[in-house]
């Protein structure tokens, strides 16, 4: 009887934790709407000249001509520059990339794998990421900073060409651009998937909890 | 083949509408800029159809007008475009244009002259041999076009600053507005810093043959700070202003600074 009392004190008392803080949140949603107008718009862009022997279909394009992807994508980069920026300060500064996603071993990584191909990994504290989670978000942040350098070479190969050098060229950065967009949409493609499958993660980035 | 499709299921191959659409009138062009939005991702995440076209075009062509001016601010006079050995020269160069080799002007360089107009002293018109006659230079430089691809190139011609300065030109004004013999007309503004850097050029000669037609005959403005569509060919007239004239392409919504 009393430790029931106690149950439900502790319960009323503190309200469930916070998984995702107001910030992670705001720029995650943030993230994604700037994410798919810079992809989208960047397909409208790669059918002008396309790199590879395909083009995107026109309706997954935005702004219906070469020029208007482009003041799409011109408009767009500010926004994803920015939060992007905003996120990783705060992410180190308030240690939460060090306390969320760091380390990562490859023992961790192969053991968190072959149990989430068994379907034995557990998502009973979202608080916790497991070492797949922390390898794609860790992964998914440098692919991130990448395809904002390689695009920042493309957008001014003189003016920064110190960024063109770090990738060899002005193609050789386009193939980057161009690879770290592929890594983004098949990171998008199983998180989406994986949110899906477990959706208290999905409410704890709408609501925190 | 496999990987192909992989990578993007149910891509169409038959939608190569890079041609088709360059032949697009500009009204339909700039109806189609915001089109894309409303029915595409702003409808889906905000859920309701608030991006309207003509607001969204207001919102695009105001923070393209803030790019030109980060733009300018991150210029730098002196900062060269990389030049490259004789070896690096993509043969063939690609002829580019919104229209056809055939379509492209067929100048008689004995009847051609430069005009000059605007903030100069001295306004007189030039034939080619006279410009033939001033100092030139060679530069091998990379052309980035507007579309992506690129291709390195050899120029020789005369420094847009040197000309500037023979023809007493106002150097602080705004921009050096070209306009040039293409079909519909063809004209574009270089802003007064960008004609000043050293490696602008008004060139003749490509891989030290005359200028041919499929080039820009009789000449043509190379300016490796900025995007091909800001290197005019065919040019007939400068005008040293202080207006912003607009241009063929900018005018339908590209970027006008568009510096590289």
């Amino acid at each position: 009887m009393a430790s029931l009392t106690v149950t439900d004190e502790r319960v009323g008392a503190t309200p469930a934790k916070v998984i995702q803080p107001a910030w992670v949140r705001i720029m995650h949603w943030v993230n994604a709407l700037a994410m798919i107008l810079m992809i989208l718009s960047g397909w409208q862009i790669y059918n002008a000249s396309p790199l590879f022997g395909f083009s995107f279909p026109r309706e997954y394009t935005l702004g219906g001509w070469l020029g208007g992807g482009l003041l799409w994508h011109f408009a767009a980069m500010w926004l994803l520059m920015i939060n992007g920026l905003a996120y990783l300060v705060t992410g180190i500064v308030t240690g939460r990339f060090a306390k969320k996603l760091l380390p990562i071993t490859a023992s961790g990584v192969l053991h968190d794998i072959r149990a989430a191909l068994t379907f034995k990994l557990g998502h009973d504290d979202l608080t916790v990421y497991n070492y797949v989670q922390r390898l794609l978000y860790a992964g998914i942040i440098v692919v991130g900073v990448l395809i904002v350098l390689s695009g920042l070479a493309i957008w001014k190969p003189v003016q920064l060409y110190y960024l063109v050098m770090l990738f060899g060229d002005y193609p050789a950065a386009r193939y980057v651009h161009f690879f770290c967009m592929a890594a983004i949409c098949a990171f998008l493609v199983i998180h989406v998937l994986l949110a899906l499958l477990v959706p208290k993660s999905l409410r704890a980035m709408i609501i925190g909890r | 083949m496999a990987k192909r499709s992989f990578l993007i299921p149910g891509v169409d191959k038959r939608l190569l509408i890079k041609d088709s659409l360059k032949t697009m009138p500009d009204v339909t062009r700039r109806r189609f800029i915001a089109g894309g939005a409303s029915l595409g991702a702003l409808t889906l995440l905000t859920g309701c159809d608030v991006v309207d076209s003509s607001s969204a075009e207001t919102m695009l062509a105001k923070v393209s007008k803030f790019n030109d001016a980060v733009q300018a601010w991150m210029f730098n006079p002196d900062a060269l475009a990389p030049t490259f050995p004789e070896s690096a020269i993509t043969k063939p160069f690609p002829f580019n244009a919104y229209y056809d080799l055939d379509d492209a002007p067929d100048i008689d360089g004995k009847d051609w002259k430069l005009e000059v107009r605007g903030l100069v002293d001295n306004k007189k018109s030039w034939t080619l041999d006279e410009l033939y006659k001033l100092p030139q230079v060679t530069q091998i430089t990379r052309h980035i076009c507007v579309e992506g691809w690129s291709a390195i190139g050899s120029w020789t011609g005369t420094p847009m600053r040197d000309f500037l300065k023979l023809i007493g030109a106002d150097t602080r004004a705004k921009y050096v507005w070209f306009q040039c013999a293409d079909k519909d007309g063809y004209n574009s503004p270089l802003d007064m810093r960008s004609a000043l850097h050293p490696q602008t050029q008004m060139t003749f000669k490509y891989a030290s043959e005359i200028l041919p037609r499929a080039y820009g005959f009789p000449m043509k403005i190379r300016v490796p700070t900025k995007l091909g569509f800001k290197n005019p060919k065919y040019v007939v007239s400068m005008e040293v202003t202080n207006d912003y004239k607009g241009g063929y392409w900018e005018d339908q919504g590209y970027n006008s600074f568009s510096g590289s």
